[in-house]
């Protein structure tokens, strides 16, 4: 059985009138990778600020490992980064690693080992203020490692890089996912979270909209486009498959929607039996963007 | 506590401008012996400080503790800045982030300013006690280690102001609005006093609330020790004016004062548990 890391139950937060986090209840388990989806103030913040002890909720509960530990001692084995990198600009890269491991109660032995990673060993002596955005990032990611976390919160790791930035921060995320490490990414660029999560939560208006896989969200609506010689018998027959939902014709070619999964080969089989030749035959999924569209219109 | 002690002194040791604040700090302590060499004439009368006893066991004491005080605007500086800077630089938000629960936070602080306290309070007793033993007239041990309770005073006096500067520095959270209105408040206390002192019937009831205002408190902890010099004395009674102060360390205002800093404390402590980041 997979262990719990982090489990929040009904959680809620006001700030006055507006309920930025309503009612959100949600479990991470050990080793997968979670994506946070959600337009820019539908709350993927503030509750990953509340887990992380910076905003303070106004009900419901988290535990951190099954709540054997206090919050603050529980992100000692939480790597997190949140929006923007912080560190104190006077001290250079490894100063300010080795007082997050003060604060962690680590030793220094892992602070080489981790800048090697995200790729800073030759700024390791240079003051964090001179330091471009995307390597404060990195030193962020580097500092979030220090202590070989169980989980690795990302929130918005992307923000405001450049391309090249954008894909160093990438690759440093698949290395770590494929090292075992649990992930909790907040994001609103999508094809970020569609190429390395597994699971995906989307939040709007501080409520979620949707829990699950990744693959389940993308596959929950595929449709089939068609086309034979004969098309109004293609259109009758497929409105008398057993599973179909709804068909019709656009553009010179035959849309339809099934009720349940049905494989492109079982359906060219069907046709055949029917004695009719398709000369194309796609199964459309939509992408993780135009599914999220639909769920946060 | 080392582990708290040694994360806050690692953030202000490697900061450049508090690192030559505090440099200067204990320097400027040093120094205090050059005060041997001020002169200065009132009329027909020379003074010079060296010889009005101002060295002399025991009074040393009073009269070092006094002068020092005024140089803790340094590190009230250093402490405004270590705290409005959390804020601004975001760290106060990592080292939550990091593992760092808020009671720690505040309680690493607070460990520092005892600890800026108590080494500057270790500093004036071993420049007084090196001054006194190269000037001072008496020399028994009695005598030199009497009236010591100035020294305690003097740390009291830094644990209030410094808890002072930490509470402004978690309110307003930008340093330079921070030493502003510590400025301000500085302003406040002194006008307001001047103001009612002198437009109230009874001016000894205006003293006695004053006494339990934060700043008044702590200026009254060490009375000022000039009207107890010699020359200060001769002048006086020469004009008639008889000295009936009383110089000794009021402890009345140690409780007070004390209890500011508990208050202040708590209070930076509340503000940055309810506050969101």
């Amino acid at each position: 059985m997979k262990s719990t890391i982090l489990s929040i139950k009904n959680l809620h937060k006001r700030y006055g009138k507006i309920h930025a986090v309503n009612d959100v209840s949600l479990d991470i388990q050990k080793g997968n990778v979670y994506g946070i989806l959600g337009p820019n103030g539908s709350g993927k913040s503030t509750t990953l600020g509340i887990v992380l002890n910076v905003v303070n909720k106004t009900s419901g509960e988290y535990h951190w490992f099954d709540g054997t530990l206090e919050t603050h001692q529980a992100l000692k084995k939480v790597g997190a980064i949140i929006e923007r990198p912080n560190f104190y600009p006077y001290m250079t890269a490894k100063e300010n690693l080795e007082l997050v491991c003060k604060i962690k109660g680590i030793n220094y032995s892992k602070i080489e080992e981790k800048l090697e990673v995200v790729g800073l060993s030759d700024r390791k002596n240079s003051k964090f203020k001179t330091f471009s955005l995307g390597m404060k990032q990195r030193l962020a990611i580097a500092s979030a490692l220090l202590n070989d976390p169980e989980i690795l919160i990302l929130d918005e790791p992307t923000n405001g890089l450049d391309p090249q930035g954008i894909h160093q921060i990438r690759d440093i995320i698949k290395l770590i996912a494929s090292q075992g490490t649990t992930i909790l990414l907040a994001s609103h660029l999508l094809d970020e979270v569609e190429k390395v999560c597994s699971h995906v939560l989307v939040l709007r208006y501080g409520e979620i909209l949707y829990n699950g896989t990744v693959d389940d969200m993308i596959a929950h609506e595929g449709h089939f486009e068609l086309q034979a010689e004969d098309m109004e018998r293609l259109l009758q027959t497929l409105l008398e498959h057993p599973d179909i939902d709804k068909a019709s014709e656009a553009e010179g070619k035959i849309i339809a929607y099934f009720k349940r999964n049905v494989e492109p080969s079982a359906l060219n089989k069907y046709c055949f039996a029917n004695n009719l030749i398709l000369n194309h035959l796609v199964l459309k999924k939509l992408s993780l963007e135009e599914q999220f569209l639909a769920l946060t219109q | 506590m080392k582990r708290l002690l040694s994360i806050e002194l690692q953030k202000i040791w490697k900061n450049r401008a508090s690192r030559i604040l505090t440099i200067t700090y204990f320097l400027l302590l040093t120094f205090l012996s050059f005060i041997a060499s001020i002169k200065f004439d009132i009329g027909p009368i020379h003074i010079r400080l060296a010889d009005q006893g101002i060295f002399d066991f025991p009074f040393i004491w009073h009269f070092n503790t006094f002068i020092a005080a005024f140089l803790k605007i340094f590190l009230a500086v250093i402490i405004v800045s270590m705290m409005a800077n959390e804020y601004s630089y975001g760290t106060l938000k990592q080292n939550l982030i990091d593992g760092m629960s808020k009671k720690e936070f505040i309680i690493s602080k607070v460990y520092t300013i005892i600890a800026f306290a108590a080494v500057s309070t270790l500093f004036v007793f071993i420049v007084s006690l090196i001054l006194g033993l190269v000037f001072s007239s008496y020399d028994e041990m009695s005598i030199i280690f009497s009236k010591m309770d100035y020294l305690f005073a003097y740390f009291i006096k830094l644990i209030g102001f410094f808890s002072f500067c930490l509470f402004i520095g978690v309110l307003i959270k930008r340093s330079a609005f921070a030493l502003g209105f510590l400025f301000m408040w500085f302003m406040f206390e002194m006008i307001s006093y001047a103001i009612a002192y002198n437009n109230f019937r009874n001016p000894a009831l205006i003293d006695k609330i004053y006494d339990y205002f934060p700043l008044m408190s702590m200026w009254s902890l060490v009375p000022q020790p000039f009207t107890k010099l010699n020359a200060v004395r001769t002048i006086g009674s020469q004009l008639g004016v008889e000295d009936l102060r009383n110089y000794d360390v009021p402890y009345t205002s140690v409780v007070i004062v004390l209890v500011w800093a508990t208050l202040f404390i708590y209070a930076s402590y509340k503000i940055i548990e309810k506050r969101d980041l």
